[in-house]
């Protein structure tokens, strides 16, 4: 389909973080939920009558630890309101959470861009709220199960303002967030889990025109599906306005499987959640003490990573941006560039080889089979000219499968680089003696030509010492000889 | 102001209570004496007040971020009007 | 036995007079005896009761002696109880045992209290005649053919009747004091936060707070001496030292400042019960107390701002209740929208419905601002009249009720008729002052009570004004006839 013209798109976020506390934001359940349903509800998460909240202290200081990092305002007062509706996985009928005063006022997040720009993307605000359980279908033959483990744990909800003009923004947008609450260490990021959830604001536009109704595009696990989800509805929305129709406000489901998107079943009567002042809990204040506390206890967060990625090991900034960006992945690189003793090389690889495998396999970084150390020792055998580039690759795809460290595998596997000039020197000779049109041909070019002529030789060496000869070494001795 | 039956409508399906049509007047009626009576309100001069949802200003106690709830899972489903496989059991519900 | 107040039935367990058993074998005598006039109890806990007598014992001849030890006790049915039905006067928790217990229940037990059982009550403590129970009126022992006042009328008029010696009970609006006032005993509403309300099942959260009922302000404060006191389970429950109230009973009123509001004695209150508020302030002048005349000027608004916010907080509390993990669920619905509404509708009674309704209605889009948002500003204006006349007095009296007992059903079907039996006692608990109903004599037969407001955590004051008062009357000490 062609679209005419120019259309702006407009992108906000609302992105959901799990807290990573021991207990739930209301009660001292434990926040894990991987057992048996209902293991991790307790009376007060069930809403059984007469029970009561109490904050946890916890919970409060992640808000304004992902405040601090954003260069928010840290309401020195927020409030608990309840926000009311009934639903099953909803024990108390009522979500409480935060609306008129938040914990975490305006602040502001800088995204790079592939372009090298960069942009800074608004926060409208952040609060703090509980999440609600889970509606199970299957296994309950056409009734539903209702599972509350997950009920009442902490939520931050960070809103941003409608800033964003691509996926590829929104996508660097959600990346620096998850960065920033990885860093901080207030969530981990899981997202396939929905540890991290983000929700995508969309309209579009003619330039110059005012905002077009949004739709809200739910149920994105990856950062790849949000950007596909976005590139849909996107395309859905210009469609529709081209064909002359009107964008009906309504929330999406994204199926990542289908990449197909689908209007979830909206009530006629759009709900009125009747906010009020949760009267069960006071003002939550937060002292400059606290506050001040809590920012001298900040870890680095990514922009510090990503400038002292550039000053320390002279990277990019896109590159610097790429590893700094994810807290994993930074732990990662500087393992390896410290095992390594080499940055560059580090950053290369994590970049390259690694992210290549980790994509195609779909893992998380953390979960790769080759250790950051691993792949230090990997670079220091490069380094050190042990291997070559080429066998490089072969060591990190055998440690990849669990073949054990990188120098075991060269010396299990005889993958040595050739070191031995006596022994070379045979080989290149033989390879000269057995091509003699192909030397006949090379001493018959100019030096342009001869430049890429040698690669034959080179290839036939390298052939016959199964890669592990030096390649600048065999280029050296093959001028010599021709 | 008064209410109508469409308000009261709105009202109960807000709250989940079902009104059947032959009380809807009789109801509509009592919720207008107390909102008749609660209209009161509107003659105080509230416009400089702040609104006062605890009688005392005092601020929230924070917990400590520890497990202290037990599992109680054994204890509360025999209150559950229908559970399975240690969940409560609902008609099916679209999303 | 059955006559003697809290404070003696104490005095002759710890000489060995009598056991708690015996004490608890007479009053569970007594209810199966009377309660089926008046109506009293929901649940009766007979065995539990014998066994913590027995446990009683056992401690008294350790020379083990608690506050409350081997003293029987009922608590409304409001408070869970573990193991125990907690109903809350509706169909909607008829099946519900409670599986765990209210903290003020728990810390009176620790103190060795002996629980009989579950009082009667308005359907979720919504109602001034107890009426609205869905187990039925209770009534009152002076008059069977009268309400006792509500919500927590099963528990004084159960202790009018002597069919328990001390009881809990709960005033979100005047629950405690005005069914104290009806029934000629004497109740305690504390200040907001200083009874845990862990475990009391919830009606309007920023009101609601447990206290005791008893034959005297004595009674009272040993039972408050108990309750009281900081809760890490409730965010609201305030980390105050618990005062000595027992100990204060007795300090003089000599130069005591009571102040009388004007808006507590309006033109059309009836003379009778101006009369006796004023006679019972004239006793304490008598004792070298001084009448202060004073205004609040905004507690006219506080019966609409009551009706308000506790609806409101209501609507929102009584969610929870949808038919999915406890309680009340209809037969086969067909759907989950059938299962709440049909569920919520027959589980519940017509004036908790318009309850919810009223406050549903007053939360909604459009009609916040006009409402509950101006409710609160009021009961700011309510609150700051009060902390003003607290400036220059150390109480402030008046009748507890506009009207002694009145005759079941005439009420009825007149909802805001009945919310007027509050009138002077809701702005209390709109600004969470603490506050007392004490007998005050007898109107055509009928009990009638004043009460007495102190400021903030002043709940020794109010009970040494009304112990002084108790030691030079004995309104509190009439007991109703035909219950013996």
């Amino acid at each position: 389909m062609s679209h005419s013209g120019n259309w702006e798109v407009v992108i906000g976020l609302e992105v959901h973080v799990q807290l990573a506390t021991q207990s739930k934001i209301f009660s001292g359940t434990s926040t894990q939920t991987g057992d048996d349903p209902n293991r991790h509800a307790s009376l007060i998460d069930l809403g059984m009558p007469g029970t009561l909240p109490v904050v946890n202290k916890e919970a409060i200081r992640n808000a304004v630890r992902f405040g601090l990092a954003v260069n928010a305002d840290i309401a020195r007062r927020s409030v608990f309101e309840r926000k009311n509706y009934f639903y099953p996985d909803l024990p108390k009928g009522y979500q409480t959470t935060q609306l008129a005063e938040p914990i975490v006022g305006a602040g502001e997040v800088e995204i790079q861009l592939e372009s090298g720009d960069k942009k800074l993307v608004r926060i409208h605000h952040a609060h703090l709220e509980e999440d609600a359980g889970k509606s199970l279908h299957e296994d309950f033959h056409g009734q539903t199960g209702i599972d509350l483990n997950r009920a009442g744990t902490p939520l931050i909800e960070i809103v941003s303002e409608p800033d964003m003009s691509s996926a590829e923004e929104a996508v660097a947008f959600a990346r620096k967030l998850h960065s920033i609450v990885t860093s901080l260490g207030i969530c981990d990021g899981d997202m396939s889990q929905g540890n991290m959830r983000f929700d995508v604001n969309i309209s579009v536009r003619r330039p110059g025109e005012p905002l077009g109704t949004r739709t809200e595009t739910k149920n994105l696990n990856s950062f790849r599906f949000m950007e596909k989800a976005i590139a849909l509805e996107v395309a859905r929305q210009i469609d529709v306005l081209e064909d002359g129709g009107e964008i009906v406000q309504e929330t999406r489901l994204y199926n990542g499987e289908t990449n197909t998107a689908r209007s979830m079943r909206t009530k006629e009567d759009a709900n009125d959640y009747r906010y009020f002042p949760c009267p069960d809990l006071l003002p939550v204040m937060v002292s400059e003490e606290d506050i001040q506390t809590l920012r001298d206890e900040l870890p680095e967060l990514p922009d510090a990573r990503k400038a002292r990625y550039i000053e320390q090991y002279q990277l990019s900034a896109y590159d610097a941006d790429l590893l700094s960006g994810s807290i994993a992945t930074a732990r990662y690189f500087e393992t390896a560039a410290e095992h390594g003793g080499d940055a560059k090389l580090a950053a290369n690889w994590v970049m390259g080889e690694l992210a290549a495998k980790l994509n195609a396999e779909d893992k998380d970084i953390a979960d790769s089979p080759v250790s950051a150390e691993h792949l230090g020792e990997l670079i220091q055998r490069l380094k050190d000219g042990t291997i070559s580039s080429k066998i490089a690759k072969q060591v990190f795809e055998a440690c990849w499968n669990g073949d054990g460290s990188p120098d075991r595998i060269i010396e299990a596997q005889g993958l040595k680089q050739m070191s031995d000039s006596g022994e070379l020197e045979k080989i290149v000779d033989q390879v000269i003696a057995d091509s003699p049109a192909q030397v006949e041909d090379y001493r018959n070019s100019d030096d342009a030509k001869r430049k890429k002529k040698i690669g034959f030789f080179v290839g036939q060496v390298m052939k016959a010492t199964q890669g592990k000869a030096n390649p600048q070494q065999v280029n050296q001795l093959l001028q010599q000889k021709l | 102001m008064a209410i109508d039956s469409k308000v009261v409508a709105r009202a109960a399906h807000l709250a989940r209570l079902r009104v059947d049509d032959s009380e809807t007047a009789e109801l509509s009626a009592r919720l207008n004496d107390i909102l008749g009576m609660v209209d009161q309100l509107q003659q105080a001069d509230v416009d400089q007040v702040e609104p006062l949802a605890h009688p005392l200003e005092v601020s929230q106690p924070l917990r400590d971020d520890r497990v202290t709830e037990p599992d109680v899972r054994d204890k509360v489903l025999p209150l559950a009007p229908a559970s399975e496989d240690g969940c409560f059991l609902v008609p099916r519900v679209i999303e | 036995m059955h006559d003697k107040t809290l404070t003696e039935l104490k005095a002759g367990l710890n000489a060995g007079d009598f056991s708690s058993r015996e004490l608890t074998e007479h009053f569970l005598d007594r209810i199966k005896r009377h309660d089926g006039e008046l109506n009293s109890f929901i649940t009766v806990t007979e065995e539990q009761a014998l066994r913590q007598a027995d446990a009683a014992d056992q401690a008294i001849a350790a020379g083990d002696h608690r506050l409350l030890t081997g003293l029987p006790i009922a608590h409304k049915d409001i408070f869970c109880t573990e193991g125990v039905r907690t109903s809350c006067g509706s169909r909607m928790l008829d099946n519900f045992i409670a599986p765990y217990t209210a903290t003020a229940v728990e810390k009176m037990a620790t103190e060795g209290a002996v629980m009989l059982g579950k009082t009667n009550m308005d359907e979720f403590a919504m109602g001034s005649s107890n009426e609205t129970s869905f187990y039925g009126p209770v009534k009152n022992p002076w008059d069977t053919e009268r309400v006792p006042g509500g919500s927590s009328g099963g528990a004084a008029a159960g202790l009018a009747a002597r069919l328990a010696p001390g009881a809990t009970g709960t005033d979100t609006g005047g629950s405690i004091r005005q069914p104290a006032a009806l029934n000629g005993v004497t109740g305690l509403k504390p200040t907001y936060g200083r009874v845990s309300r862990w475990g009391m099942i919830a009606f309007a959260s920023s009101l609601d707070q447990a206290g005791p009922l008893g034959l005297s302000a004595a009674d009272c404060a040993l039972m408050l001496q108990a309750m009281a006191g900081h809760d890490e389970k409730d965010s609201t429950c305030l980390n105050e030292p618990v005062d000595d109230y027992l100990g204060a009973l007795d300090q003089s009123v000599d130069g005591l400042k009571i102040g009388v509001p004007e808006e507590f004695f309006p033109d059309n209150l009836d003379g009778a019960i101006a009369d006796n508020a004023r006679e019972a302030m004239r006793e304490l002048e008598k004792q070298g107390a001084k009448l202060i005349k004073l205004s609040l000027p905004s507690i006219k608004l506080s019966v609409p701002a009551y009706y308000v916010i506790a609806p409101a907080e209501a609507s929102s509390n009584l969610s929870r209740f949808d038919g999915v993990r406890f309680g009340y669920r209809c037969e086969d619905p067909k759907d989950l929208e059938d299962l709440y509404k049909r569920s919520r509708s027959e589980g519940f009674g017509a004036e908790v419905k318009r309850r919810i309704l009223v406050g549903t209605y007053a939360l909604s889009a459009g009609y916040y601002d006009a409402y509950y948002k101006r409710a609160q500003k009021v009961r700011r204006l309510i609150r700051d009249d009060f902390s003003r006349a607290f400036k220059d007095v150390d109480v402030i009296m008046g009748p507890t009720s506009p009207e002694t007992a009145f005759k079941l059903g005439a009420k009825a079907d007149d909802p805001v008729n009945m919310y007027m039996a509050d009138v002077f006692t809701i702005a209390v608990n709109l600004a969470g002052l603490p506050a007392l109903s004490m007998p005050s004599g007898f109107i055509n037969g009928l009990p009638a009570g004043t009460q007495v407001i102190g400021n903030y955590f002043q709940e020794g004051r109010i009970l040494n004004v009304a112990h002084r008062y108790q030691m030079a009357t004995d309104w509190h000490q009439q007991a109703p006839g035909g219950f013996a």
